[in-house]
């Protein structure tokens, strides 16, 4: 049976009617004009369809509409609505990406991480990005940006907080 | 391709509802849904067609990490990512976390649970021998009670468990007791995989071990005969170790598929195995690398 449901939508308060069969995937492509997430695998395998369900990165693909209810979706369309973060912006600088069919899943994952760890280790940023498959990169242009922004976001926080313990010194 | 079936959705607002549901299931049956990572993809593939689908991730009696009366209790919604940042389950169940940081990946991990897992009940899966070194016991409800079943008990055949029709599992609860352990999985290459062959050790202060196996057995299994050779060595190693190892390929039952050749994953189950006890055993003393690494590829003696 049909159902009308409420959910957060990149920071959109959104009603929508859903069939219980429909995944979450299927209604952000087909009925809400949200065409970042992808369907790759369709199994949960590739990562393409990573949508952040209350902040942490889900398979859009194996969540079914009807559970969101009432939680809060963000695609790549509401990361960057106040512009391109610092990680989009270097991925875009360094021609990360070439087909861009990962692209979507794979920033979300990274934002995801950075979140919960700003300064991550190469280990981490692998492990986080594991459920993203990308066949044209390798990966490595991919997880040596993550490292790089997340060192450059610690400089720039690093500065302030020092300074004055180098006035005590001298 | 999306889920061609259709089926009723419902979340129900207790536990009782949600007993009800399952007990008196409209045609075609119903399911209990938490993470969904196997229920969806088989909703998917059509490989089951339920009449009702009863998520029952948001029941308070399901959530929740708690110590109480000398036992770790892990309500069965809640998803492995949880577990393996409670500092409740990496004291009391590090091999649980170790293992949870080789199964699938971060965006599964953030939905699925060990109770899905060992309800999904496929040979490889992942929680079967951690909760068999740690004797869990499985907490199921009905609408007539509850009940206790032993880890040892739940596993009948390949997707077959003992859970009760019409019954819910409720939480895992596993026994507090000092001890270490290690987990040792075989994929395929680096990333998410299932198991090609998975190994848990536990060992106490006395020097009891016990040893489980996945992957190489129509269910995960316990390794009784492994585990009388290692009895009372706190730090197996020459002879003992061999022994061991040998028993260990001996007494599981792999079989080939398109994962692994049956040769290659016995070989490689008496591998794992030294490499297990080496590590468990290190982790006793104080040493050894902390919990939660692959032991494949970060271990490598």
């Amino acid at each position: 049976m049909k159902k009308e449901i409420f959910f957060q939508l990149n920071g959109e308060p959104r009603r929508v009617d859903v069939a219980p069969h429909e995944t979450l995937l299927d209604v952000l492509r087909g009925k809400m004009g949200v065409h970042s997430p992808k369907e790759g695998c369709g199994r949960g395998d590739c990562g393409a369809c990573t949508v952040l369900l209350d902040g942490k990165a889900v398979r859009g693909c194996l969540v079914l509409a009807m559970e969101v209810e009432g939680q809060a979706v963000t695609t790549l369309e509401g990361l960057g609505r106040d512009g391109p973060r610092a990680l989009q912006e270097a991925f875009v600088e360094g021609n990360v990406f070439q087909c861009g069919f990962c692209a979507p899943g794979v920033v979300l994952a990274a934002s995801a991480l950075l979140a919960a760890h700003p300064d991550p280790t190469e280990r981490q940023i692998r492990e986080a990005l594991a459920g993203n498959l990308c066949r044209c990169t390798g990966y490595e242009p991919i997880v040596k940006t993550i490292l790089a922004v997340a060192k450059k976001k610690k400089g720039r926080k690093a500065k302030p907080s020092s300074a004055p313990s180098r006035r005590t010194a001298s | 391709m999306s889920i061609a079936c259709e089926f009723e959705y419902v979340r129900p607002a207790s536990l009782k509802d949600a007993l009800r549901l399952l007990a008196r299931p409209p045609e075609g049956g119903a399911m209990p849904l938490a993470g969904g990572s196997d229920l969806i993809a088989w909703l998917r593939d059509g490989a089951v067609q339920p009449g009702l689908v009863v998520d029952i991730k948001q029941l308070p009696e399901l959530r929740g990490i708690r110590v109480s009366g000398g036992g770790l209790w892990m309500g069965a919604a809640v998803p492995f990512s949880e577990l393996m940042e409670s500092p409740a389950v990496q004291k009391h169940a590090p091999v649980l976390v170790e293992a949870a940081g080789v199964l699938a990946s971060v965006g599964i991990r953030n939905r699925a649970t060990p109770a899905g897992n060992i309800c999904s009940a496929v040979p490889c899966c992942d929680s079967g021998p951690v909760l068999l070194v740690y004797e869990a016991e499985i907490h199921v409800a009905t609408l007539r009670g509850t009940k206790v079943i032993p880890a040892a008990n739940w596993f009948l055949a390949p997707r077959r468990t003992a859970l009760p029709p019409g019954g819910l599992v409720t939480g895992i609860r596993i026994p507090v007791a000092r001890h270490a352990g290690a987990f040792a999985k075989l994929k395929r290459y680096r990333g998410e995989d299932l198991a090609q062959a998975s190994v848990a050790v536990r060992v106490d202060a006395k020097g009891a071990w016990r040893v489980a196996f996945g992957s190489v057995a129509p269910t995960p299994i316990r390794g009784r005969k492994t585990e009388k050779i290692l009895a009372g060595h706190k730090q197996p190693e020459g002879a003992v170790l061999e022994q061991a190892a040998t028993a260990a390929e001996a007494e599981v039952a792999p079989i080939t598929d398109i994962r692994s050749s049956e040769h290659y994953r016995r070989l490689m189950v008496g591998v794992m195995l030294r490499r297990s006890i080496l590590l468990a055993s290190a982790r006793l003393v104080g040493k050894g690398a902390a919990y939660g690494i692959n032991i494949i590829e970060e271990d490598a003696p």
